[in-house]
């Protein structure tokens, strides 16, 4: 028998460099996906972290022209709005959860649920935007903050339901029988056993949602609208961070650009120790996100 | 009662204190032996206390209430959407979306040159996006070293996790200026024959826009890939290394070729989330409502168009034509996800992969 003839060649040498070669493409595209995270993270160190200093944080916006001024109603209107959506979305996610976990196991229903749940984490923001602002500011004819906070509330409650059903999937299910054995009622059961046991990775995941709609902007562009000025009042426009991000992005002045940066360097930085913080506590995995 | 404290009691032999010592008895409704009716204190405990019927019920429904405020959500915006487009799909019916016009002063809308800046950007993105992605996720899972695994995985989900408008500023200052003094002339030079590179070169355009939803699709295809390429069993991994293939044809036969059909389904989420991005695209794509061949020019998506006329709409049937582009691109992004959705979920069976 032939061993080198053509039937029995093994190409080894040419498959040894193919995998080589398919190895150093791979390397290459990690490289090269890496590097617009390291410029933008650079890019904000370096342009934002000049701006910042105490006035930031203290002080509304100055006149164009004028220099110094600060973002400080944007944090506080940013804040408000994240309450609001928080106090909204929060309860109603956690609910809808229980119920994908607890009550409707194997169920059709809670198969839809769990789709469109999915399906509804996909649509573009900017979709919920206009449809909160034909629902809420065109019939009271004036943006606000609850606007904003509504829309964003919408937004947090799929993600928030989809993760508090994964935590509490992984509650063990001798723990529930043990206290229903005991004659705990199922309604004290899912309150005080499961959901108790499942809170360090459901709130993990409401600071996941939370991250996620902190940054969001477009629906707040017909909602909450922006103000140059502190609001205390839900029902009148109200600031947001990356909304003002935005606004000044796009405007002629320098002043405002310098504000931009720095703005956009404190709602990393919050968002980025969000996502640190889940990632150390969703040691089991389940917990991905986009934004 | 504790075991022990029966024990000391029993042997010290002393008469037991009034508690109830577990017998029958106990649970008795009447003590047989003087014949009296109430009942023990454990029974009537137990009897006062009720099925809880009523309130499990009530907790049931309020679980599913919430639950279907999914659904609910989701019609609403459908019914709204519809009812203030009502304007513009009475005027201008199907060949809306077929004509290239966009006039708000004489009124004649046509959203053409939005579904070209859309499909354009997002094709543009996915070629750029999609080997990047698939080669983080096969050295991520195949070939790195333990040690980088976390960290790698980790630094590309805080790509996912950096907001839009972040992006976008980003873009406008660092990014337009490299594409119009470094990027635009080299492409001219070398690739201008085809036609896609003439024209002016501002630095926003169509493939600024293509190369910023680039850089946020490749982290949702990207760990969406990662999972499911981790979901094929290792059997099929040390088979195929049996055979005595190289590590490159390993992960190509058992592990890709497995996978194939979740991975369209991470493209396809990764494509649903192109075409809905707003913030970035708005700020880089030049805000120009006309169809072009070359990539330099200035353009329009649907999210773009919406984001920067929308608090500028005068007159009604302006405002219906824009939300009529909302209603459009609400339905695209929920029939691009519920397909890709499928898709996973057929390859994983609908085990937790998160949500992109």
């Amino acid at each position: 028998m032939d061993l080198q003839s053509k039937a029995m060649r093994l190409n080894t040498a040419r498959r040894a460099a193919t995998n080589h070669f398919i190895s150093g493409l791979a390397i290459l595209a990690t490289v090269i996906v890496l590097a617009p995270l390291a410029a933008i993270l650079f890019y904000l160190v370096y342009k934002g972290a000049s701006s910042l200093n105490l006035a930031f944080f203290t002080h509304v916006p100055a006149p164009v022209g004028e220099p110094g001024g600060g973002m400080a109603n944007s944090i506080l209107g940013s804040g408000v709005i994240l309450l609001l959506a928080s106090l909204m979305g929060i309860p109603v996610g956690i609910a809808a959860g229980v119920y994908l976990a607890e009550f409707g196991r194997g169920k059709m229903l809670a198969n839809a649920v769990r789709f469109t749940a999915d399906v509804l984490n996909g649509v573009p923001s900017i979709v919920m935007g206009i449809a909160i602002y034909s629902l809420v500011v065109m019939p009271q004819k004036h943006f606000s903050a609850l606007a904003g906070g509504i829309v964003l509330a919408i937004m947090m409650v799929p993600t928030v339901t989809r993760t508090t059903e994964e935590m509490l999937s992984t509650v063990p299910h001798a723990i529930r029988e043990a206290a229903l054995g005991l004659g705990v009622p199922k309604w004290r059961t899912v309150l005080s056993v499961s959901l108790r046991t499942a809170s360090p990775g459901i709130i993990t995941g409401c600071m996941l949602a939370f991250a996620r709609v902190a940054g969001e902007t477009a629906p707040l562009l017909f909602t909450a609208f922006g103000n140059q000025f502190w609001s205390f009042n839900l029902n009148q426009p109200i600031a947001a961070l990356p909304l003002q991000i935005y606004v000044y992005a796009i405007s002629p002045f320098d002043e405002w650009h310098r504000l931009a940066w720095a703005g956009s360097l404190v709602l990393i930085v919050m968002i980025m120790v969000s996502v640190t913080l889940v990632r150390i506590y969703a040691s089991r995995g389940v917990l991905k996100g986009g934004s | 009662m504790p075991p022990s404290r029966m024990t000391t009691e029993r042997e010290s032999g002393s008469s037991l204190p009034a508690e109830p010592s577990l017998t029958p008895a106990v649970f008795a409704a009447a003590d047989p032996a003087t014949g009296d009716a109430t009942p023990s204190p454990i029974r009537d405990y137990l009897s006062r206390r009720g099925s809880g019927r009523f309130a499990d019920a009530s907790f049931a429904a309020l679980m599913l209430l919430c639950a279907c405020s999914i659904f609910a959500i989701v019609a609403f915006i459908f019914w709204i959407l519809t009812v203030r487009s009502h304007l513009s799909l009475v005027q201008f019916g199907w060949k809306f979306f077929s004509r290239s016009a966009w006039d708000p002063v004489s009124g004649d809308f046509g959203a053409l040159p939005f579904i070209y800046g859309t499909l354009a950007t997002s094709l543009l993105a996915l070629l750029m996006a999609v080997p990047l992605a698939l080669g983080v996720a096969v050295f991520v899972t195949e070939l790195c070293p333990k040690p980088l695994r976390t960290p790698i995985s980790f630094l590309t989900e805080l790509l996912a996790a950096i907001p839009s408008v972040v992006y976008g500023l980003w873009g406008v200052f660092v990014l337009v200026p490299l594409m119009r003094d470094v990027v635009g002339p080299f492409l001219t030079k070398t690739l201008g024959w085809s036609g896609l590179f003439s024209g002016p070169n501002f630095g926003v355009g169509l493939l600024t826009a293509g190369i910023i939803l680039a850089i946020m699709i490749l982290p949702i295809i990207s760990s969406l890939t990662r999972d499911i390429m981790l979901a094929v069993p290792n059997s099929q991994r040390e088979g195929v290394l049996a055979l005595g293939a190289t590590r490159w044809e390993m992960i190509r036969v058992g592990v890709l070729r497995n996978s194939r059909i979740g991975i369209v389904g991470a493209i396809m989420l990764g494509l649903g989330r192109a075409l809905g991005e707003t913030m970035a695209v708005t700020m880089v794509i030049g805000n120009h409502p006309n169809i072009s061949k070359s990539l330099f020019a200035p353009a329009n998506t649907l999210a773009s168009v919406i984001a920067g006329e929308f608090t500028e709409a005068t007159g009604d049937l302006y405002l219906s034509a824009l939300i009529e582009i909302g209603l459009a691109l609400f339905l695209v992004t929920i029939v691009v996800n519920a397909i890709a959705r499928l898709m996973v979920w057929a390859v994983t069976r609908g085990a937790p992969v998160g949500a992109a």
